[in-house]
């Protein structure tokens, strides 16, 4: 049957679509269903972030722990002010952490390095800010130091 | 004029245009009942738009079209839709649905106005298929049949519903002899036997002549003439005579309209 | 001075009638997309142009892909090898074609190959009357033969650019992982890394929805407006092809700047 065959086709068009949609999601985005679990939002002041984005890594001990959601100016302190979204399971920043924007290689992508501090007692919660931070390296403003100790000497 | 006691389609004061120009023009027709009326008249003078007209594919500029009553061009949707279900049309090329069998064709009339089980439909298409005798080939597809079955496929299916009106345009252009003849044979016996009215619109005038009860002769863009067979033969006004016999030259020039074919060959030099 | 009056009386009606053709074309969009049909007749007919407009364009896509694919890593792979970072041409084939290429070529060569085949398809209805004798059985050739086609290519042509995409990943992983050997699991894990399902994945299906409504949507038009001569139908072939890909190109323009403009 003529009509069988026209079926059997299309819907063996619809299934390959389907496959290729799952593998782009899986393997290509390594869209994974687990993850999909709850996050808290911490927050911190950088002098500045020099090319970091939102959709960057936030990392601990170089495992991704979460990622930025956010990036505005702090109007009160004029510093930039970067929310991150941290995986719910992550109950182990303490409020003495510390964050830096760090380079993936010479010239790769800028990310959040996190790294705890000694006080066991006090946990960031939802909301909570991590005060102390290092900026991002801006190349120029190195130049610029190491011209002016040049000078200087 | 017994004729005209009972009519089915009063075409009154009609005027229709394509940008400047006039298709019709006031113009009015009456198509009796039970009868074969044809409408004549030279190529290009608007006759298949005068049945788009009628069965409501077109709007006219003014003027009414009333079948049985209802005045085509003011129906609304479904009106027209039921409306429709009066009409049987055969296109000048057949115009079957090339993706469906020839049984398919028949049957989609069927399908779309009645809610008729399936073995009644069966039943009805292969008796239309009988009658214009091409039951043997309802499993074929349309790109499998002459020009002239396709014709005749085609006209199983505008009479599918027993349509009170069936149109035919063109129906004996571009066939050859035998074709020809099953043709004007089947739509004279299918008038009597069914007992609907047709309307033929051709420029066939032996054909037609043959199998009309009544003739509109059409030109610009208005009845120029009309009369059963036998009074249009007497008529001796010139475009008639010039029509009906097929002259060269007459009231419609031979020559295309142009300047002075002395001066213009001169102007050459 | 009369020449010129002449040739702006030209210009102006010219202008009316694209705007009329615009209008045209926007009045049968509108009666596609509202028109409800009967589901048990309607979903046989969109089956049946499934098959057509999609599964018949698989072919071209499913090789087309590959190839694009495997030049991406090939070309990537060239440049990239010069920084030390060959690694990243999984990130780099991945994000082109899910991004840019996939709903593009794509999209170009349906318009090609289905496009085309809809507008000569429907002109040759019309040409050989048979619109008009469905409408005069009483069914709106909108709906029966305009709507299925329709909806068709807009379902078919995201389902093509999955395709695509896929396939030209496979294509990609083939020349940098077999070919040239990229370490596998760098590949795959910095693709992972920088491609987001959301913003790459799902902004490419929304581009390829939108490329599908406009293809599909010139093909029909053009097959319904089309002069009903063989002269006609062959000149609203070509402009199907050309205005789509037009169509196409302009559109992608506009939605990336949306959807990556601010990245």
């Amino acid at each position: 049957m003529r009509n069988r065959g026209v079926e059997l086709g299309v819907g063996i068009f619809m299934l390959v679509g389907a496959i290729a949609l799952t593998v782009l999601a899986i393997n290509v985005s390594g869209l994974s269903l687990t993850k999909q679990q709850d996050t808290y939002k911490i927050y911190a002041r950088f002098e500045n972030v020099g090319g970091l984005t939102a959709r960057s890594k936030v990392t601990m001990s170089g495992v991704t722990i979460g990622k930025v959601s956010n990036i505005t100016i702090d109007r009160k302190k004029l510093m930039a002010l970067v929310e991150m979204d941290i995986d719910g399971d992550v109950d182990y920043l303490t409020s003495d952490s510390s964050a830096s924007i760090l380079t993936a290689g010479l010239l790769g992508e800028k990310y959040i390095g996190v790294t705890t501090g000694a006080a066991d007692d006090e946990i960031l919660k939802e909301g909570d800010f991590i005060e102390d931070t290092q900026s991002s390296l801006v190349l120029e403003e190195l130049i610029g130091k190491f011209l002016f100790n040049q000078a200087s000497e | 004029m017994d004729f005209f006691d009972d009519i089915i389609i009063d075409i009154k004061q009609l005027t229709f245009s394509r940008g400047e120009r006039y298709i019709c023009k006031n113009m009015d027709i009456r198509i009796p009942r039970g009868k074969v009326t044809a409408i004549m008249g030279p190529s290009g003078t608007g006759k298949t738009t005068l049945l788009k007209l009628i069965g409501g594919q077109l709007k006219p500029d003014s003027g009414s079209i009333l079948l049985d009553g209802d005045d085509i061009p003011r129906l609304g949707r479904s009106e027209l839709f039921d409306a429709r279900e009066k009409m049987g049309m055969l296109f000048q090329s057949g115009a079957l649905f090339t993706d469906m069998t020839v049984f398919e064709n028949v049957a989609f009339p069927l399908r779309v106005h009645t809610k008729l089980p399936q073995d009644m439909i069966r039943d009805i298409v292969l008796m239309k298929l009988q009658a214009v005798g091409l039951r043997g080939a309802a499993e074929l597809m349309p790109s499998e049949l002459s020009g002239g079955m396709g014709r005749r496929v085609a006209l199983a299916r505008a009479i599918a519903l027993d349509p009170a009106l069936v149109m035919y345009d063109e129906p004996f252009t571009g066939q050859d002899p035998i074709a020809m003849g099953v043709l004007v044979n089947l739509i004279k016996k299918l008038n009597q036997a069914l007992g609907h009215s047709s309307i033929i619109v051709s420029h066939d005038i032996k054909e037609t002549l043959s199998i009309a009860d009544y003739i509109y002769i059409i030109a610009d863009a208005d009845v120029i003439a009309h009369g059963t067979p036998e009074q249009l033969k007497q008529n001796d006004s010139d475009q008639v005579r010039q029509f009906m016999r097929g002259l060269p030259d007459g009231p419609v020039p031979f020559h295309f309209p142009a300047r002075d074919y002395e001066t213009e060959l001169m102007e050459g030099r | 001075m009369a020449a010129i009056v002449n040739n702006l009386a030209l210009l102006g009606r010219f202008a009316l009638d694209r705007v009329a053709a615009i209008g045209r074309s926007g009045l049968i969009l509108m009666h596609a997309i509202i028109a409800r049909p009967q589901p048990l007749i309607a979903f046989p007919l969109l089956i049946r142009q499934l098959y057509s407009v999609g599964v018949l364009s698989m072919v071209i896509i499913v090789v087309s892909g590959l190839f694009i694919g495997m030049v991406l890593a090939l070309q990537g792979y060239t440049i990239l090898v010069d920084y030390g970072t060959e690694q990243a041409v999984g990130q780099m084939v991945a994000l082109s074609l899910v991004r840019e290429l996939a709903p593009v070529v794509t999209a170009l060569l349906f318009a090609g190959r289905a496009g085309s085949a809809l507008t000569a398809e429907i002109g040759l209805m019309k040409t050989t009357e048979q619109l008009s004798s469905m409408e005069m059985i009483g069914v709106d050739p909108l709906r029966r033969i305009i709507a299925p086609r329709f909806w068709a290519g807009v379902i078919s042509l995201p389902i093509l650019t999955m395709i695509f995409s896929a396939v030209g990943i496979w294509g990609g992983l083939l020349v940098g992982v077999e070919w040239l050997g990229i370490y596998e699991g760098s590949f795959w894990s910095n693709m992972q890394n920088s491609v987001d399902f959301f913003d790459d994945i799902g902004n490419g299906l929304i581009k390829s929805l939108v490329f599908g409504l406009v293809v599909t949507w010139v093909a029909v038009f053009q097959g319904y407006d089309s002069v009903p001569t063989s002269e006609g139908i062959s000149q609203a072939t070509t402009k199907t092809v050309v205005y789509s890909s037009l169509a196409i190109l302009g559109l992608d323009f506009i939605l990336t700047a949306l959807m990556f403009g601010d990245l």
